[in-house]
């Protein structure tokens, strides 16, 4: 069963003027329920544009998103039921912050559900932990927060919508290895905890490579690849091509094949990678 | 929705118009202002407004940009003609019970809609084939001997080139703000007026807070770059009149000929 589906979407921005851009191209693609899918792309790919036709931002120009099998662009379906369902965490998005307190920050989200006052403060609570925001914090102001913080906060208050689908578009950015290996990690005992399908958008190979299963590839407003991490870093030739970096480990490999090894250029883990070289000093015997 | 703004904006190009000296198309742009209201009948109305459609011709702006920079405005010039119409005394043409509707009536609705149409396109005309940056520059150069009287010309300048310079930028941090806010279940299409001025705090807290940080940020990096007003400023790109702001003026001043004459030769439709 899949959780979002996507067939021939197609986005053009700004049509009939002299700066209609197409976006996206006949895009389809299948989103599984509980999986943890990265999308990679070059700056341009029409992946933001993508993931805002997933929770209803934007409709598409042609072309169907169904959530949880229906289509949310059909006569009579409220659209803001689908922003809770598929919850959106944008880049930067510590800049959402308005809230008097980070607690009623958080708590925006699950009030416009309408939920009572004690599933929203249950809600808030463990949006909080599973973000990693102590609990003397939440009566603060966002605005004293450190950047960090404020980052924990904003995808806490998405999280506390419970969302099927979480949606973390370059959740990492701006941040330092420490805390984004933190952040990182934090995100994916949630996928594993809460069993919800993530989607994380990335421009860091490594990142992509070590939390996701299967990658999603976009390259100028079409999808080039949708597979698991090894296949597709298996065809690393053509992610340079379109101008995307590989995972540092990975180039090494690729480099090695350049110079006529038989190496298998799929490995991307630290483990692999190591046993890949442990075996191909086995084979050439150098 | 916001982006399909079209007033002030600037539309890149190389046309002959584009390249004109900004000063002489702020000039003429007054000039021509002027000139509209000069006009009292509709044949010289006309005749003022062939000077920005011949320029709108030149500067291979096309047809649809041109009518979209006035049909927001349309209500506005509905509402006009039909108060005009109303109002003017003179002879009926239609007489229904306290409707009467007259040639004098038509005549200055005629006048005051088109008035309103050219100078929109004029307008238009002047900021889609002159970047901000070029129109601030110019406005500069032109106040320039108010600052013989201390007017601070310079930093007016330099305030509107910011302001303009942040339009874009404030437009598209406002869409992020109100997407992120939507996908928390914000709901700013619905509910009465209350409801939805209070769905702007959401919206109206982050912006303000950045629209700060980003303009402590910009005179941090103004003042590390020695800035430190207009004073002894001089400039990479020199303004220089050349033959086709001649011809330009010489364009306008025909038209100016033209309004005159018809004034002279069709009076006035103001009588009534």
């Amino acid at each position: 069963m899949s959780a979002i589906t996507v067939r021939q979407l197609t986005h053009i921005y700004s049509p009939d003027t002299p700066f209609k851009q197409v976006a996206l191209n006949e895009v389809s693609l299948d989103i599984q329920k509980g999986e943890f899918l990265g999308i990679i792309g070059y700056t341009g790919s029409g992946k933001s544009t993508l993931i805002q036709h997933f929770n209803g931002l934007l409709k598409p120009t042609s072309g169907t998103v169904l959530v949880d099998g229906e289509d949310i662009w059909k006569k009579g379906y409220d659209i803001r039921s689908v922003r809770f369902k598929v919850g959106l965490v944008f880049q930067y998005p510590e800049y959402q912050l308005f809230e008097e307190t980070v607690y009623k920050d958080i708590a925006f989200g699950p009030k416009n559900m309408g939920l009572s006052t004690e599933e929203i403060d249950s809600r808030v609570r463990e949006a909080a932990e599973f973000t990693g925001l102590a609990p003397e914090l939440l009566q603060r102001s966002p605005f004293e927060l450190s950047g960090g913080q404020k980052r924990r906060a904003a995808i806490a208050g998405v999280m506390a919508m419970r969302p099927q689908v979480l949606i973390l578009d370059e959740l990492a950015a701006g941040l330092d290895p420490k805390g984004r290996n933190k952040i990182l990690n934090q995100i994916k005992e949630y996928h594993s905890k809460t069993g919800s399908t993530v989607l994380l958008v990335s421009h860091s190979m490594e990142d992509i490579a070590r939390y996701s299963g299967r990658v999603l590839v976009m390259h100028r407003g079409s999808l080039l690849m949708l597979d698991e991490v090894s296949k597709v870093f298996a065809r690393a030739d053509e992610l340079v091509k379109t101008g995307l970096d590989l995972p540092e480990l990975t180039k090494v490999l690729l480099i090695l094949q350049q110079r006529g090894f038989p190496v298998n250029t799929s490995a991307y883990t630290k483990e692999d990678v190591r046993a890949e070289l442990l075996r191909l000093k086995g084979v050439t015997g150098c | 929705m916001l982006r399909d703004i079209t007033l002030g904006q600037y539309i890149p190009g190389d046309s002959v118009v584009h390249r004109m000296d900004p000063r002489m198309k702020i000039l003429l742009t007054l000039g021509f202002t002027v000139i509209l209201f000069v006009a009292n009948n509709i044949s010289a109305v006309v005749a003022a407004g062939m000077f920005p459609l011949v320029a709108a011709v030149f500067s291979h702006i096309s047809y649809n940009v041109i009518v979209r920079s006035f049909k927001p405005l349309l209500p506005f010039i509905l509402f006009t003609v039909i108060l005009n119409l109303f109002y003017v005394g003179g002879d009926p043409i239609v007489e229904f019970w306290v409707i009467k509707i007259t040639w004098q009536g038509l005549h200055v609705s005629a006048i005051m809609s088109l008035r309103i149409i050219f100078m929109l396109i004029g307008g238009s005309l002047l900021t889609f084939t002159t970047s901000p940056i070029l129109l601030t520059d110019a406005i500069e150069r032109l106040m320039g001997p108010l600052k013989k009287i201390r007017v601070p010309v310079h930093e007016i300048a330099m305030m509107m080139t910011i302001a303009l310079r942040f339009i874009p930028t404030l437009i598209e941090e406002t869409n992020k703000i109100m997407n992120a806010q939507k996908a928390r279940g914000a709901d700013m299409e619905q509910g009465n007026l209350v409801q939805r001025i209070r769905a702007l705090i959401p919206i109206l807290i982050p912006l303000f807070v950045s629209a700060f940080k980003r303009a402590d940020e910009l005179a941090l990096a103004m003042e590390s770059r020695c800035y430190t007003g207009g004073e002894g400023r001089t400039r990479m790109k020199v303004m220089k009149m050349s033959a086709r702001d001649g011809w330009a003026s010489l364009c306008f001043l025909v038209s100016v000929g033209l309004v005159i004459a018809c004034n002279i030769r069709f009076g006035s439709a103001f009588q009534y």
